[in-house]
């Protein structure tokens, strides 16, 4: 149903980036030198990023370096207090996750997403239950929740053994998926997914990034948090670098390698700091040796004077 | 698993899914333990009693059963949600009382006092719900304060109000016949006597099976048990459904209540203490999660039926009935490692 429609916006997206209705430039999602302060303290400033359809936007950064407070503003936690936060163009302050729910964007969370005694089914359907039936004899039409929930899971490439089986049971990626899968069925434009590999192993990890491809190639915009530029430089199109609450680069993929985006992340200013620490302490010749020469390829690689894209 | 390509998702069969016989299928179920106990029970006392299998003695043991197993409905459904309540035993009677004490105060109709008995039996579900979800306190103190106001306001209250421990008999108020035959009358079944409770405990467990397993409110119940946050973030109605169950228990120990104050005519403003652990007890040996998130209705009546053989069983065995209680903990202990080991077991086939 959704499919059509969106890749055609997928493709005239990726040519010009305009809303094909209208034809005037739009994104579907779009923050321009947002920022966030709890009391004095600055939580987040000056981040800019888009997102499309089809695309996928992935947000890096360390810990406490703001992606939390980005992407709780725009799922409805939080409210941003500077600049300006568009959806389809339209600027909006989102009050509730329901809020942000009912204008299509859907995060999913690392942990908060199913019950896991549950059978697969009852929790792709948790809170939307579908019913038949009218008065007291009102029920949930089981056959058809089965039924979708095997046909959505397997489109996201998910090949279910058993639907009454316990979420439980699943691993860590393909519970992942199903709520991935999730958010795409109950018309979820955006889907934002918190560090979904964060506590998962190399192959489960391959599996999680294979459905943010699906999801993109079902015309959905990701927003993919993460702190590893090896699974976000694959599937990304366009790259937030986040550091102490502030943007220190937001790339198109064509501008960046993945060895700038790691140098970027890994920070040379940090490895230098480290060998200074080393050298002072003296007797660890081989170590500091080490560091020494990784900074120095850090600070080679780093992107000065790449193009920062601004909306 | 692997994760290789997508196969056709309509093929009947998944190779990958080892042939379940129904047996094993049927080992899966979360009551299955407590029916393994009440098989092996049920033989025990047919073999060591004469009496026993005999009608008139099987009815007085579904009667024992549907006492318990009335209250077991709710509380079961309660379990599942992920909370219990201490405060059912007392407030079954607190439910009597209601009725009994302001239909006689004031020479009503009895079934005024049927029907303001419903709405306070109700009102103390709602009031452990609502504290319970505004406070976030566990279920066992929330409900553990209840339990001990409720013991306390049935005996103060019956004393002032009455005059006695007991209260006060309302057989001669209008209504009171009309009532009994609601709440404590008996249905010959070719020429055996079984109690109306039988019927209610029938009736309670198939709607409670059926909201369980096949309503939007019995997906809630089990997600507000297994995990609320979930449930939760994902749009489920978690203060209602939680309060909802309370109001449930309420219900139970309404009718419960009507029970034992219509097949006498008064009440004993201090019973009931106690009777909290045997409905708790047989939702657990019915299989029902003590953490939550798992169990079912049919299991809390099975639960409720071995109590009942028990109860009786050693009556009619002409045993000493002091060992009762031993037994019951016997019982509790064998059923629950049953249960644990059959799930185990189901799960890995």
């Amino acid at each position: 149903m959704i499919m059509n429609a969106q890749q055609i916006d997928q493709q005239t997206l990726l040519k010009d980036e305009k809303d094909p209705l209208t034809h005037t430039p739009v994104h579907l999602l779009s923050l321009e030198n947002v920022g966030k302060h709890y009391g004095n303290i600055i939580a987040l400033r000056d981040v800019t990023m888009a997102v499309d359809n089809g695309r996928v936007t992935c947000v890096l950064g360390d810990n406490g370096a703001g992606k939390s407070t980005l992407i709780k503003i725009i799922a409805g936690l939080h409210q941003h207090d500077e600049g300006t936060f568009r959806i389809m163009g339209e600027e909006r302050k989102l009050s509730s996750p329901r809020e942000a729910l009912d204008s299509g964007i859907a995060a999913v969370y690392q942990d908060l997403a199913v019950v896991s005694l549950m059978p697969i089914w009852r929790n792709f359907f948790l809170g939307s239950e579908l019913t038949t039936g009218a008065g007291p004899f009102k029920r949930m039409d089981v056959a058809r929740m089965k039924e979708i929930t095997k046909k959505e899971l397997a489109d996201m490439g998910i090949d279910l053994r058993d639907v009454e089986q316990p979420i439980g049971q699943l691993s860590g990626g393909e519970r992942q998926c199903v709520a991935i899968a999730r958010a795409v069925y109950f018309g979820a434009k955006v889907l934002i997914l918190d560090e979904p590999t964060a506590a998962l192993g190399v192959k489960q990890s391959g599996v999680v990034l294979r459905y943010i491809l699906q999801a993109r190639d079902r015309g959905l915009g990701v927003i993919f948090i993460t702190h590893n530029p090896h699974h976000a430089f694959p599937v990304g199109d366009r790259f937030l670098l986040l550091k102490r609450g502030r943007s220190i680069g937001y790339y198109e993929k064509k501008d960046i390698t993945l060895e700038e985006l790691t140098a970027q992340m890994a920070g040379g200013a940090e490895l230098a700091e480290l060998a200074h620490e080393l050298e002072q302490l003296g007797g660890h010749a081989e170590a500091l040796n080490e560091v020494k020469t990784e900074a120095a390829a850090v600070a080679e690689v780093a992107p000065e004077d790449t193009t920062v894209v601004r909306d | 698993m692997t994760h290789t390509a997508t196969a056709p998702a309509s093929t009947a069969l998944d190779e990958r899914i080892g042939r379940r016989s129904p047996f094993q299928k049927l080992l899966g179920r979360p009551e299955v333990g407590a029916l393994v106990g009440a098989v092996v029970l049920f033989l025990f006392f047919s073999l060591v009693s004469a009496t026993f299998l005999q009608p008139n003695a099987f009815a007085t043991v579904l009667y024992g059963s549907s006492t318990i197993g009335i209250m077991a409905v709710g509380v079961s459904l309660l379990m599942i949600g992920g909370e219990f309540d201490l405060s059912t035993g007392v407030a079954v009677i607190s439910s009597a009382l209601t009725a009994s004490l302001t239909a006689w105060y004031f020479s009503l109709n009895a079934w005024v006092g049927v029907a303001l008995a419903l709405v306070v039996s109700l009102g103390i579900g709602f009031i452990n719900g609502w504290i319970l979800v505004k406070t976030k306190l566990p279920s066992f103190i929330v409900t553990l304060a209840t339990f001990l106001m409720l013991t306390g306001l049935n005996l103060a209250l019956t004393r002032l109000i009455g005059g006695s421990v007991s209260s006060p008999s309302i057989a001669r108020l209008d209504g009171f016949d009309s009532a009994r035959a609601v709440f404590a009358s008996s249905v010959s079944i070719g020429g055996v006597e079984v109690k109306i409770t039988v019927f209610f405990w029938v009736l309670l467990v198939a709607i409670a099976s059926w909201i369980l397993l096949r309503t939007r409110v019995g997906n809630w119940i089990f997600a507000v048990g297994g995990d609320a946050n979930a449930a939760r973030a994902v749009g489920v109605p978690v203060t209602k459904t939680k309060i909802g169950l309370f109001m449930a228990v309420g219900f139970c120990g309404w009718i419960l209540g009507m029970h034992n104050l219509f097949a006498f005519d008064a009440v004993q403003s201090g019973e009931g203490v106690g009777n909290e652990f045997l409905y708790i007890i047989a939702a657990v040996i019915g299989g029902c999660l003590l953490t939550g998130g798992y169990g079912s209705a049919v299991g809390g009546a099975i639960g409720a039926f071995i109590f009942g053989m028990a109860n009786k069983g050693i009556v009619y065995a002409q045993w000493n009935p002091d060992w009762f209680k031993f037994f019951l903990g016997l019982m509790l202990l064998l059923a629950t490692i049953v249960n644990l080991i059959v799930k185990r077991r189901a799960e890995l086939k």
